[in-house]
């Protein structure tokens, strides 16, 4: 199938600096990432905090350029400048109660977009917002309305209203639902999985929640420190993760049922800064089942089991 | 006997369009060394019920109940002296966001060190020496050193680490967590979880653990308590809640976990949102979003009794159905 974004070895680091005179520092947050989207798919990209998702995420929709790699989205290479491959790639953030402008009404949040991208008259725009409200499950009457006198799913569902304004092909999902209570946080995936088959959108979405993940993803990449360490189809990795940090992560996500308590793979220390990144494997130091090796050699992908792995130990 | 025992709590706050109900006749027990969850959504009342025990709450907020009994003692009649020889001592609470729960001018050294001198009567070097005690209990590692190490300098889960070991530092008989795991990443939750399970069979310490994520409910609790817009909804042990759910709200609750999900596609979601301060049905709570509602459901609910888990409902589930054969209807929200 035809891919709608690619992805080659993007890197992406920053300077900070730690003292007055000292040489700046760097942070790798991302270190060679490589990945397609597909038109109707969904590619969960998997982490805890520090990994880098959300540095991929500011790539992707071209808020930031990479250090280095290519980036090619709807076939063109993504510059900076290109302000109609801009319109393709959309974005939903994490939390609703921060994204949406507090003085703004609810329709003027939905045309902004069309007013600046397109040529549309105000009532041409009046009624793709009220058409695009009504799909994502507002209520008319809630076009004179601001963002605070909503609750936070209805909040979210403005936000990917907006996001969808101008028909984009990709949508950036970071975290959309981890702000949202439960019985909401099923509604608005409800509402993703019915965009994604209507308008054949491709999602990145991004989530630290596995079992969100395990819902939703037809693709999963497992990142730590900027690097994926394990990407498959999300069955796949699922039924039997590979990588040892895979392992660990889908162990110590809690399962909602009393009767499994299983064995956990208990993960040593804390996730290194991304200023100091561990040489060889960066798991190596929290890792079960390290050797000497691990701590030299920087793993390379390989393909174990249908999925692939960066491990040296994974078979 | 229980060691905490409370009953119909009800906590409402003054705001400036009238009073607010955010605990609505709440009952909780806990017993000594028991793990017991309380879970809800944001809006349920779990933690202000707590924070209410604690006496944390702000002036605006009154706090009424009928029986507020800890280890024997009234905390109702008690004067303020004497509840705080108890409070921070023998029940003690951690909160969700480690990092700003400690303060950001003193020493993790300092900090502990506070907790021991206002309520032990140990001296400067066995204060010292207890606190590089309580960190090496709570896994954090090179203790001498992180004495004198500022909150900012330390990760989430140190931090959390630091607020476990300030509360254990008197040994309390009941800890209350809220929501204690919650900003933190899923490997450092399983080992903050764990050091929780360790520490309660270690100190036979009770604890409370607020939370609305239903896996670290079923990995942890022993009983739970569900909340809905301020009032107890049902309680179980933790076995026969995940396994037969009676009250409607807990069993939707449970079927919208994406991870109880069969194959993909749409989850069943609960419609509606939970009643805010104005539009708080006359009857069962959980009404216009129930799909089991009838009218009697309009004007009240009933408590059941234990064996249908105290659910507040007049049509409690038996085996995912209604056992007075209710049909379910639709809801338009």
């Amino acid at each position: 199938m035809s891919t709608v974004l690619q992805a080659t070895d993007l890197t992406r680091t920053y300077e900070v600096k730690r003292s007055v005179f000292g040489a700046p520092a760097l942070v790798r947050a991302l270190n060679g990432v490589s990945f397609e989207l597909t038109p109707g798919k969904t590619l969960a990209v998997v982490g805890e905090s520090g990994c880098g998702k959300s540095t991929l995420a500011r790539l992707v929709t071209m808020i930031e350029e990479p250090s280095s790699g290519f980036l090619t989205i709807d076939g063109r290479p993504a510059v900076h400048t290109d302000k109609d491959l801009r319109r393709t790639v959309q974005i939903v953030f994490q939390n609703p109660y921060g994204s949406l402008n507090p003085r703004q009404k609810v329709g003027s949040i939905l045309e902004e977009p069309l007013k600046i991208n397109t040529a549309d008259n105000a009532e041409t725009r009046r009624q793709k917002a009220r058409a695009m409200m009504e799909r994502v499950g507002l209520r008319p009457e809630h076009y004179d309305r601001y963002p605070h006198m909503f609750s936070g799913g209805q909040r979210q569902r403005i936000a990917i209203a907006r996001a969808l304004m101008l028909n984009p092909k990709i949508l950036v999902l970071d975290e959309p639902v981890s702000a949202l209570d439960l019985s909401i946080q099923a509604q608005v995936l409800n509402l993703l999985i019915d965009l994604q088959a209507e308008f054949g959108l491709a999602y990145l979405f991004i989530s630290h929640d596995l079992s969100v993940v395990k819902h939703i993803a037809d693709e999963v990449m497992v990142m730590y420190l900027g690097r994926p360490v394990e990407s498959g189809p999300a069955e796949t990795v699922f039924a039997a993760p590979k990588h040892p940090y895979t392992q660990a992560l889908l162990s110590a996500t809690p399962v909602a049922d009393p009767a499994k308590k299983r064995e956990r793979v208990q993960l040593e220390g804390e996730l290194p800064s991304p200023l100091s990144i561990p040489s060889g494997c960066a798991f190596h130091p929290r890792c079960p089942i390290a050797i000497p090796k691990c701590a030299k050699v920087i793993p390379a992908e390989r393909l174990v089991a249908r999925r692939q792995v960066a491990c040296i130990l994974a078979e | 006997m229980s060691l905490l025992e409370i009953k119909n709590l009800t906590v409402s706050f003054d705001t400036v369009s009238g009073p607010f109900r955010a605990v609505d006749g709440v009952d909780l027990n806990v017993d000594g060394r028991e793990i017991l969850s309380i879970v809800g959504e944001s809006g349920s009342g779990k933690s202000v019920a707590m924070l209410a025990l604690m006496g944390l709450l702000p002036d605006t907020a009154s706090v009424t109940a009928d029986v507020m009994r800890f280890d024997g003692k009234d905390l109702l009649t008690m004067s303020d002296r004497d509840k705080r020889s108890i409070i921070g001592r023998d029940i003690a609470m951690i909160f969700q966001e480690p990092m700003s729960s400690l303060n950001p001018c003193f020493t993790v050294g300092f900090q502990i060190g506070e907790m021991l001198k206002r309520h032990t009567r140990l001296g400067r070097t066995e204060r010292k020496a207890r606190a590089i005690e309580l960190m090496q209990a709570v896994g954090i590692p090179s203790p001498e050193q992180r004495l004198s190490a500022y909150p900012h300098q330390l990760s989430g889960g140190m931090s959390q680490r630091v607020m476990i070991a300030m509360s254990a530092s008197c040994r309390p008989k009941l800890l209350i967590a809220d929501e204690p795991t919650t900003a933190l990443d899923v490997t450092i939750q399983a080992q903050i979880l764990d050091l929780l399970r360790d520490l309660c069979a270690e100190f036979d310490m009770a604890l409370v653990l607020i939370t609305h994520d239903m896996g670290v409910v079923a990995q942890m609790a022993h009983r739970v308590q569900v909340q809905y817009a301020g009032q107890k909804v049902e309680e179980q042990s933790v076995e026969d809640l995940f396994s037969d759910p009676h009250h409607p709200y807990t069993a939707a609750l449970l079927s919208a976990l994406p991870e109880r999900a069969t194959g993909r596609g749409h989850l069943p979601s609960i419609p509606g949102v939970v009643p805010g301060q104005f539009d708080r049905p006359p009857g069962c709570l959980f009404e216009p979003r129930c799909a089991y509602a009838t009218a009697s459901c309009r004007s009240s609910a009933h408590r059941q009794g234990p064996e249908l888990g105290h659910a507040l409902c007049n049509h409690p589930l038996i085996n995912g159905a209604p056992a007075d054969g209710t049909q379910a209807r639709e809801i338009t929200v």
